[in-house]
């Protein structure tokens, strides 16, 4: 057989998909006639490295739920069935170690490189309009993660999964008058339990990761639409060639998937060194005490969520002032629960004429960065004793304060500094720095 | 909405009762998922009193329990326990627990039946967590120069003192619960059951 057949051949059976399935054209639609602006730099890597991680996720998930056991019942040997499950994993399970630990920093991956794919966001105005949508399924992606990683959490059943689990479920009960029997219905049971372990299995496995496909589906369905911003913030929809394809766009494929590649190879060695050298990131992906088997009768004498939670967690903990007479928690709560949900707002909180970093004013500059400072801050110190003090005398609580009120302040008070602030003029198409 | 030549209402009327109708078959299905997930009969049953034999507990010891899968702490206070707690009353936020957080016999200046026994749940009414107990007194608890012996919640830094009693402008909102409990005899106690047999 010639070659010229087997190419006939290969186009033939691609036709006969594509009057069946549309195939070719949601190829073209969304890698080799989607036009991204070429001005894409290192941020831009982040979004294909959630997709990656989330893959990573899915795939150890499943090898991991062949072998672990959500039971809180004690074992022969007074040990709870899902701790020693993990146990078994890490030691009798051929690879296991390999595959939780993928799974436990893969964890902590997906938040980072979300946060970061985030503050991309942050940078270049990419929620502003016409990206509302995008940047709200986005928001849903990270609250959908964040639930994600808190049921993941109890199921190695260890002393941070139960009294974590047990606060945070406790949070709802601050909600006025509902509150108490919402938590005593999410848990199954008047504390946390066997029936809150195996119910967190099944939001963890099944669930969440259901939720969490349908809004990656929408948000990349929503970019591919209006088209992704880029570093200008221009829109390069606006100048196009004769046949209608944007001036400053190159097809997805194969410029980007092989850019991409690169940010994935980057990736996978911080990955590995994390992996093989590193599993517990001292502390912060895996926890001391959780090294432990759950104890109902006994809290940790330190306990404090895991990094990527450490910011809200302190918005929680600053509250101390009982407003309009209702309890201190309640209050508490709702500063995490906005401090969470406020991003959701950037889209209409931005009045700045310009959207990228790069063309707006000093004003700008000074108070996102203080921003960021503040919300490392309070990362750090959600990691901490509640009485922790800086070098051993400068009380880390009223600075915990200050900064989550500088928190809101900046969101909320965003839509009048971002209309005042001295703007450069935006070019005309994108530029190559 | 119009009735015209385009638009047949009797056929509409009847598409909106049948979404209706629909509407409220899907919220009704919802009912016994939704109900599923509350505590099961079995979990219900499991909430049995627990008897517990006191009659070791040294004064200035504390024991712990379980009830309910609730740490219940039983404290055995002694007279300098029991003269500090009536100093700090201005410090705490319900020093005459009015709040509902004991059975009638329990709200006293001790929150007890007998006055040196403190029997309350070890779950801080802030988000859940079992403090710690700090009955080392002054600059040594590392809390205060001036702490009296108490409890110290490590999630959130609420202190409670040695009744139960939370103290002012910490998150939690109200005093250690009580729960209910009785004497059979001297040394021993039932958790969970208070009436007289």
């Amino acid at each position: 057989m010639s070659k010229v057949n087997v190419n006939a051949l290969l186009q033939g059976t691609l036709n006969w998909v594509d009057e069946r399935f549309p195939l070719t054209s949601n190829w073209k639609a969304h890698l080799s006639e989607y036009y991204a602006p070429k001005n894409f730099n290192f941020w831009y890597f982040f979004g294909s490295l959630a997709m990656l991680v989330l893959v990573i996720q899915i795939v150890t998930g499943i090898f991991l739920t062949m072998h672990v056991k959500p039971d809180a019942a004690l074992n022969a040997s007074g040990v709870p069935v899902a701790f020693a499950s993990v146990e078994y994993i890490m030691r009798d399970v051929s690879w296991g170690w390999l595959i939780r630990y993928m799974h436990s920093t893969g964890a902590s991956a997906f938040f980072l490189v979300v946060y970061l794919h985030m503050f991309r966001g942050l940078l270049y105005g990419s929620y502003r309009k016409p990206r509302e949508l995008i940047w709200l399924f986005g928001i849903g992606i990270f609250l959908c993660l964040m639930g994600e990683a808190f049921f993941g959490y109890l199921l190695p059943w260890g002393q941070m999964s139960f009294w974590g689990a047990q606060v945070i479920v406790n949070l709802f009960s601050a909600i006025p008058v509902s509150g108490p029997d919402l938590s005593i219905w999410l848990r199954g049971d008047n504390v946390v339990g066997d029936a809150t372990l195996n119910r967190f299995f099944a939001f963890h496995v099944i669930a969440m990761p259901l939720v969490l496909l349908g809004l990656v589906g929408a948000h990349i369905i929503a970019l591919h639409e209006v088209g992704s911003n880029n570093p200008d913030g221009v829109e390069i929809k606006k100048k196009k060639d004769a046949n209608g394809i944007p001036l400053d766009g190159i097809p997805f494929h194969p410029y980007y998937t092989v850019k991409d590649i690169v940010g994935v190879v980057v990736f996978l060695m911080v990955f590995s060194i994390v992996v093989f050298f590193m599993p517990e990131g001292g502390g912060y992906f895996l926890e001391y005490n959780n090294f432990f088997p759950a104890d109902p009768l006994q809290t940790p004498p330190h306990i404090a969520p895991v990094w990527y939670f450490t910011p809200y967690y302190s918005l929680l903990r600053v509250v101390t002032y009982p407003l309009f007479g209702i309890y201190v928690k309640f209050w508490g709560v709702v500063a995490m629960g906005a401090g969470t949900l406020i991003f959701a707002f950037l889209p209409w909180l931005d009045r700045s004429p310009v959207k990228s970093i790069r063309y707006r004013g000093p004003m700008t500059k000074w108070l996102l960065s203080i921003w960021i400072v503040g919300f490392f801050i309070l990362g750090f110190l959600g990691t901490k004793d509640p009485a922790y003090k800086f070098f051993g005398f400068i009380p880390g609580a009223p600075i915990a304060q200050l900064l989550s009120v500088y928190y809101f302040l900046f969101f909320l008070t965003m839509p009048i500094w971002s209309s005042l602030d001295r703007c450069k003029p935006e070019p005309d198409r994108v530029t190559m720095k | 909405m119009s009735c015209d030549e385009t638009v047949d209402c009797g056929r509409r009327r009847l598409l909106v009762a049948t979404a209706a109708a629909g509407g409220v078959a899907g919220v009704a299905a919802a009912v016994p998922f939704v109900a599923s997930m509350l505590p099961s009969e079995r979990a219900k049953a499991a909430g049995a009193p627990v008897e517990v034999d006191i009659s070791k507990l040294a004064p200035g010891q504390m024991m712990t329990v379980e009830w309910r899968g609730k740490p219940v702490w039983i404290i055995n206070r002694t007279k300098e326990m029991l003269d500090s707690m009536a100093k700090i009353s201005d410090q705490l936020a319900d020093p005459k627990s009015e709040k509902n957080m004991q059975p009638e016999y329990a709200k006293n200046a001790t929150r007890s039946i007998k006055p040196e026994i403190l029997v309350a749940v070890g779950i801080c009414t802030h988000l859940g967590c079992s403090p710690t107990d700090k009955f080392k007194t002054g600059a040594e608890s590392g809390i205060d120069p001036n702490w009296p012996g108490g409890f110290l919640c490590p999630c959130h830094g609420s202190t409670f003192d040695l009744a139960g009693r939370v103290y002012k402008s910490k998150p939690a909102p109200d005093n250690l619960e009580i729960p209910p409990h009785m004497y059979l005899g001297d040394a021993k106690i039932v958790i969970g059951e208070d009436k007289k047999a």
